[in-house]
């Protein structure tokens, strides 16, 4: 394999993660729900599947740990914005300082505790072609699985009736309330939906990524993920190009502190959250005002019977 | 089953003023309860975690002094939070004001350069955070870039900088190459507020900023300007009062008290800058901002609340080896239940089972 082969591989196991949490997200934001604590369900996704990988020795077992772990997050953060109709960006912050503090309780027994790697899916004759390959017909489940739910979740925005209902509720709630859609429902339903996503992708970093757990893994991918919701323009393709495109950026950027250039490590390492920046500001410049957000994004609703 | 909501006509002060306190206990009841799911004891870890520190002059003072960064960032989180603006990059603003602070300290290190040096650091600290938050609020002013993620996403950069400055150029030459710079000169030195304390004037100014925003919210113009900001953004408008100027203002004070609090650390706790100067100061600030209810007042009672927290989980550690990480989850849930709290003064919640309010 050249080094080339390998670093396009590299890319996309550092790409998938960014991926499910982001599509989890996009769903619960065209809901009309903002939940700022991705990184903290993520982190939680991570330690809870780690933990139950190694207990049991059992890689489905961890990563269905790691959904449930989301999930229970999400479920704690639906309960208090729906709920409580509590502010969503304090929420959210407290989610991931929570998730943060917990993912270390639970993840503290099992630092320096080690997983195989699991075997790809070996497409046969296919996978023997030169380049390209390996790169789509030998990767792990989880990343066809990436691709899969990209899919699923544009036909479910955009071609069922249910995607449209969510998607009405988040443009506007009274209105959406009015017809008689059950508003709070569906919400919570998709606040789950992007806590599975982000456990998922928390269980894909400590089990396919890294394969060990230590605090901080997640080192802000869970906000990487957040922005790449905006840089997609809440649309599920857009989310799967930009997910690569940070994907490659991080990859690259490790590729260059291993190379040497000269160039601090650190200013290297500060690439993805600068770059995260700038296709914030290049997309604003050029888009204009947050057009694409859900109109009811981030508002709490309260229906008055 | 779910919950119904329905608006409270009148809140009486008595139930503004218990909703932060009950938020408290309810925390503390799940904290407990978690520390019996990890089989430990839940009285024991009370002792350690809130009796203890408070009956000990040493940790009262150790107290103040972890007071006072927090203080001093919530309290510049108020003026963002009540105009309804997200500045949740405070941490990166306190790294800032500590780096351009510190960079004075290190310039004059050995030198006779007098009484002038720490007075310059300070206001370097304060123009370095008011500099760091005024790029998001810049981005959103001019471009529309969302708050939220720029301002975050800064303090990642802004740790990455402090990191690579004492790992690499303000590295000491004499410190056996340890990531810290030199320990700074005694004019750089904040002093303690009476003999041999570890409390140092970062507290004073903590006072200070706390009294000085009560006046400034609560009888002036530009606090009136920021209430109607946040609560009604079309009457500001229409008032006159431009959304640009209120953002850049907002975001230039808090990063300012937050690069204070940063500087005042530094070099009235610390000494010196190493990779690691807070541990999450101004991510806990947000949940002392709202546990103080955005009120200077509160914000001082939650600031020594807080970092009771911070004080209890450094001897929980060593007493009960009950891991750091515990206190971080204790502030999330706070947090949650104080905003829960927040939203049980303005509504009426029942429990009612699934088309039972219909």
């Amino acid at each position: 394999m050249t080094t080339f082969e390998a670093i396009l591989l590299t890319i996309v196991t550092a790409s998938t993660p960014l991926l499910i949490a982001a599509l989890g997200e996009l769903v619960t934001e065209r809901s009309g729900v903002l939940n700022l604590g991705v990184e903290g369900m993520m982190a939680m996704g991570a330690a809870c599947s780690f933990a139950a990988a190694v207990t049991f020795d059992s890689t489905l077992l961890g990563v269905l740990a790691g959904i449930l772990a989301g999930t229970f997050m999400a479920a704690l953060f639906g309960l208090v914005v729906l709920g409580f109709a509590a502010n969503q960006v304090g929420s959210g912050l407290a989610l991931t300082i929570l998730g943060l503090g917990l993912a270390g309780l639970i993840g503290a027994p099992f630092v320096g505790a080690r997983r195989n790697p699991i075997a790809p899916l070996d497409i046969p004759v296919l996978s023997d072609l030169p380049v390209v390959g390996r790169l789509f017909f030998e990767q792990d489940l989880f990343v066809y699985g990436s691709i899969l739910l990209t899919i699923a979740v544009a036909v479910y925005l955009n071609r069922t009736r249910v995607g449209l209902m969510l998607r009405s509720i988040g443009e506007n709630h009274g209105s959406a309330h009015g017809l008689g859609l059950p508003v709070l429902r569906t919400r919570f339903l998709a606040i789950l939906f992007g806590g599975a996503c982000a456990g998922l992708a928390g269980a894909y970093l400590s089990l396919v990524y890294t394969r060990f757990w230590s605090p901080g893994m997640t080192a802000g991918r869970g906000w990487i993920a957040l922005a790449l919701v905006v840089f997609a323009a809440w649309r599920p393709g857009w989310a799967l190009v930009g997910a690569y495109i940070f994907g490659a950026a991080t990859v690259l950027q490790l590729h260059a502190q291993a190379a040497q250039f000269g160039v601090p490590s650190q200013a290297l390492s500060a690439v993805p959250y600068l770059a995260t920046i700038l296709a914030l500001l290049l997309l604003s410049i050029r888009r204009g005002r947050a057009i694409g957000a859900p109109g009811s994004l981030g508002l709490p609703f309260v229906p008055d019977r | 089953m779910r919950f119904e909501l329905t608006p409270r006509t009148t809140v009486s002060p008595v139930v503004r003023a218990l909703a932060p306190v009950a938020a408290f206990i309810t925390a503390f009841l799940i904290a407990g309860f978690v520390i019996w799911l990890m089989g430990r004891s839940p009285v024991a870890a009370f002792q350690v975690y809130v009796i203890q520190p408070l009956s000990d002059p040493w940790s009262l003072q150790e107290l103040l002094v972890k007071a006072t960064p927090l203080a001093l960032i919530a309290i510049g989180l108020t003026y963002c939070f009540r105009a309804n603006f997200w500045n949740i990059g405070a941490e990166g603003q306190y790294v800032i004001g500590a780096v351009l602070g510190g960079w004075l300290a290190l310039k004059t290190h050995g030198t006779e350069a007098g009484f002038w040096v720490l007075p310059a650091m300070l206001v370097l600290g304060i123009i370095g955070g008011a500099l760091y938050g005024l790029i998001p609020a810049f981005l959103k002013t001019r471009f529309g870039v969302s708050e939220i993620l720029t301002s975050l996403m800064l303090v990642y950069v802004a740790q990455l900088t402090l990191d690579y400055l004492v790992r690499g150029p303000w590295r000491d030459p004499k410190g056996f190459n340890f990531p810290q710079s030199v320990t700074f000169d005694p004019s750089a030195t904040l002093p303690p507020v009476w003999e041999a304390s570890r409390v140092h004037y970062g507290t004073v100014f903590a006072l200070i900023a706390i009294l000085v925003t009560a006046v400034v919210l609560g009888r002036t113009l530009f606090g009136y300007r920021l209430k109607l900001t946040g609560d009604a953004p079309r009457a500001a408008r229409f008032a006159g009062f431009s959304a640009r100027s209120t953002t850049l203002a907002v975001f230039a004070i808090s990063g300012g008290l937050a690069g204070l609090a940063g500087i005042s650390e530094v070099s009235g706790q610390i000494g010196q800058l190493q990779p690691s100067i807070s541990p999450g100061y101004g991510f806990t600030a947000i949940t002392v901002a709202f546990l103080g209810r955005l009120n200077p007042i509160g914000i001082l009672i939650a600031a020594l609340v807080v970092a009771l927290t911070f004080i209890g989980g450094e001897s929980a550690q060593i007493m009960l080896k009950l891991p750091l990480d515990l206190t971080q989850a204790f502030q999330g849930i706070l947090l949650l239940c104080v905003l829960a709290a927040d939203a049980l003064v303005s509504y009426r919640v029942r429990l009612v089972s699934r088309g039972g309010g219909k």
